[in-house]
């Protein structure tokens, strides 16, 4: 398989306020791996460790919301240097397990974490500068930048993240997957 | 933890209702008027007493509005907040109980004595802004109003005598003690005109039952509460099926904001309404009548009860009717405040004591209803035209209207009009010939069937009232020129998140985007990429919920989006295709 352009497409990959499932989800392609490697090349992603954008990207696959001020910073990124920028998994999509905190305000989180948790061995809530500021709520990335596609699933199953792909590369709509991969009973 | 004494007035309340599970909701509507809340020890009891498991009981308690585990208030005064209301000046109605209480919406006042709530349309859209104080309705209120309502509820008055009673009325109904009006504008021969108790049920046990079933099919009589199934071959099919007991049910739900018409039968011709569902019963085989009543209308109950042991001394109810060999009997039985107990199966479901969950169809009611047994729904008005058909024969209903609508039917018209109320009309008639009618000009838009049905514009007066275009439950509510088209959308979408069941996901979490996308574009933060989303996920809703609430819901958004587009078109942002609300300032502030 070639691209269309006939070089490689470059694509870019986050977690925000993820826990690394959907990145797995993509690695368990097993030797479908190959195959990938022939047609992208990956930039600013953790697969290949690059961690910056030194060039712009055809597509941004996101895993997670943003739960921080830093994933703001990184999701705006993504959506300047990505040509096509994809939630990938719950979190990304409407907040997921984090979310679970929407409702309590950011005070009593930290209260609850740094202070009365009873492993710890003296309270104190951290404040450093070089820390991110922890956001009032869990935002889903569509509602921070504009979102081309969301691929569903906790995470979204291996097959269905190889079919997006091969999608997009060649040119077509998201909306062309197959029942099977988004079909969850 | 409770005490020995509240322990045994519980188990009194069970005992008055004979520890049936299906009284379930009388009992908690019993220990929310006495105690005015439900706690979780007390749930604990009156489970103990009922022998029903605890989950059970919560799960019935939580379910309806009416219920609370927190004090309401001694006077619990609920503001309803409607579309119509909104327009007849809720607002400041709710500024007025807010500045007279010192409290805002949700909360009591310090001593419990008032608390403050809203609820959805209660059934007076054409006498707004109406309030329910302890069960009592309050209508047409205005702020110097709500000065002397709050004097008497801190002074402790019976709330009784609060209301005003209009001089008209407490001539018509000693058994009634009540401020609504009935504002009936256009009689017709169905319902508005001669009736004797008796004859027509007389008529029917002469014709037999399989007889008055033909009658029915052949007048070709289609259901009134919306779906307009045709009422023959539902009473047919319920005969067919196989059981030792069948019941006959009234829907007097009506939930849908901006009908009010079922309420003006239940109060005028209630026995014209007993005795439509007895002639049911005796088509049907059953022995046994419910009505269903929303609390609402717990106002009329009395009014209701009273007929009803009239018509048990003069033999048209009970053991052997009109001395034949034929027996039936009707109860009453309250909702407790859920939209979604007009809908058939949540209907049964909230008779037997459970939480008014829509059930999976089929089996449909006829087969297996209440108790799984076969059941006949319909609403009141369907009842009444089935009596007027044996009086009159399936002829003369079938002159009626046109040849597909067959017969008349009540409209509820409310809103921008000179003369709100009940009209009688055949079907068929336009929606211009109506704004006549009813005194209304300068109309921006109608709204037919209520929230769930269509939102049409001018261009669209021509079109009829009847199954083939645009079909009614009776809900006409009509908006003026002055009006802002998008917060009656938004009223009627708040409507639909509020009384969703919660059952099934589409309809529980895809209402609250669809409000939460309208208010982007009521914010002017919206643009075209929005208006396309919001039709997706509308159709979505539509196309994937369990039942009509949600296969209805996105009609308020999805019908002005088709009729009235340039409204929509005029605020959203053109030059920009996304547009986020999120700002990164105020998110951080509290870190
Ligand atoms: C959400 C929802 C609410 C409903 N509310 C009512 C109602 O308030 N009154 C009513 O008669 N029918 C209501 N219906 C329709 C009933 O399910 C049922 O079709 C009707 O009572 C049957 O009586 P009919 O054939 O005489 O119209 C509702 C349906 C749905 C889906
Ligand atoms: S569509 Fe809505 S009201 Fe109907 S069952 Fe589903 S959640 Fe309940």
């Amino acid at each position: 398989m070639s691209t269309e352009m006939g070089r490689k497409w470059i694509v870019a990959t986050t977690s925000l306020a993820g826990c690394f499932g959907c990145h797995m989800s993509l690695l368990d392609i097993d030797e479908k791996i190959f195959e990938l490697v022939k047609i992208v090349e990956f930039n600013k992603s953790p697969f290949d460790d690059t961690k910056e954008f030194s060039m712009e990207c055809d597509i941004g696959l996101v895993e997670g919301g943003c739960c921080n001020s830093d994933n703001v910073r990184v999701l705006r990124l993504f959506r300047k240097h990505c040509k096509i920028l994809i939630s990938v998994g719950q979190c990304a999509i409407t907040g997921g397990l984090p979310a679970m905190r929407n409702g309590i305000p950011v005070k009593e989180l930290f209260q609850e974490s740094y202070c009365n948790n009873l492993t710890l061995a003296n309270s104190l809530i951290p404040n450093d500068e070089e820390l991110p500021l922890l956001l009032d709520r869990i935002y889903p990335c569509h509602e921070v930048v504009q979102v081309d596609g969301f691929l569903p699933g906790c995470p979204p199953r291996a097959d269905l993240l190889w079919e997006a792909l091969n999608l997009l590369i060649a040119g077509k709509s998201l909306g062309k997957i197959s029942m099977k991969n988004v079909k969850y009973d | 933890m409770i005490s020995p004494e509240m322990r045994l007035q519980i188990a009194e309340i069970v005992t008055q209702y004979h520890f049936e599970q299906t009284e379930l909701l009388a009992v908690l509507s019993a220990v929310q008027k006495k105690w005015r809340f439900i706690s979780a020890d007390m749930i604990a009891v009156i489970a103990e007493e009922m022998d029903l498991p605890v989950v059970h009981v919560e799960g019935t308690a939580s379910f309806y509005h009416f219920f609370s585990t927190q004090h309401a208030g001694k006077y619990t005064v609920y503001i309803n907040q409607s579309a119509t209301a909104e327009m007849a000046g809720l607002k400041e109605i709710i500024y007025a109980f807010e500045s007279e209480l010192g409290i805002t919406i949700g909360d009591n006042s310090s001593d419990n004595q008032i608390g403050l709530r809203t609820t959805s349309c209660i059934g007076m859209a054409d006498q707004e802004p109406a309030i329910l104080i302890n069960g009592t309705v309050f209508t047409s209120i205005t702020p110097s109003r709500v000065s002397e309502l709050v004097a008497g509820m801190k002074s402790n008055s019976l709330v009784r005598d609060l209301v005003r009673i209009p001089l008209e009325a407490q001539k018509c109904y000693p058994t009634l003690h009540t401020e609504v009006r009935n504002n009936i504008r256009l009689k017709g021969p169905v319902f508005f005109c001669d009736y004797i108790p008796g004859i027509a049920l007389k008529k029917a046990m002469e014709l037999g039952s399989l007889d008055v079933i033909e009658w029915i099919k052949k007048s070709g009589l289609r259901g009134r509460g919306g779906a307009g199934f045709p009422t023959g071959q539902k009473w047919a099919s319920c005969l067919a099926s196989e059981s030792d007991q069948r019941f006959v049910i009234c829907n007097g739900d009506e939930g849908e904001p901006g009908t009010f018409k079922d309420r003006v039968l239940l109060t005028e011709l209630p026995e014209m309404i007993f005795e439509g569902m007895t002639l049911a019963g005796y088509s049907v085989e059953a022995k046994e009548g419910i009505l269903y009543l929303r609390a609402e209308y717990s106002y009329l109950r009395e009014h209701l009860e009273v007929l009803l042991e009239s018509m048990r001394s003069r033999h048209l109810l009970g053991r052997r009717i009109l001395g034949t060999r034929f027996s039936f009997d009707i109860r009453i039985k309250e909702g407790a405040g859920a939209y979604i107990c007009g809908e058939e199966s949540a209907l049964i479901e909230s008779a037997e004591g459970k939480r008014g969950q829509p059930r999976n169809r089929p089996p449909f009611p006829v087969t297996s209803g209440y108790l799984r047994r076969p059941t006949v729904v319909n609403n009141p008005e369907t009842l009444g035209c089935a009596l007027r058909i044996i009086l009159n024969g399936p002829e003369w209903f079938r002159s009626l209207g046109t040849p597909a609508s067959a017969g008349v039917k009540l409209l509820s018209i409310a809103g921008d009009c000179r003369m709100p109320g009940i009209y009688e009309i055949e079907w068929g008639k336009t929606i211009r010939e109506i704004l006549d009618l009813c005194g209304a000009d300068r109309t921006l838009a109608v709204q037919i069937g209520g929230p769930s049905g269509t939102c049409i514009s001018e261009k669209e007066f021509d079109r009829r009232i009847c199954y083939s275009d645009l079909s009614t439950g009776g809900a006409f509510t009509v908006f003026s020129r002055d009006r802002d088209l998008l917060s009656i959308v938004h009223n009627y979408m708040k409507f639909f998140r509020d009384e969703s069941c919660g059952f099934c996901v589409p309809c529980r979490a895809g209402n609250v985007l669809l409000v939460k996308a309208l208010e982007k574009i009521m914010s002017g933060n919206g643009t075209l990429t929005d208006l396309d989303k919001i039709q997706e996920l509308g159709i979505m809703v539509k196309k994937t919920s369990r039942c009509g609430l949600g296969q209805t819901s996105p009609h308020p958004l999805l019908s002005t989006l088709n009729s009235f587009s340039e409204i929509y078109r005029d605020i959203v942002r053109k030059d920009v295709d996304y547009l986020s609300q999120f700002n990164l300032e105020s998110a951080v502030e509290d870190s």
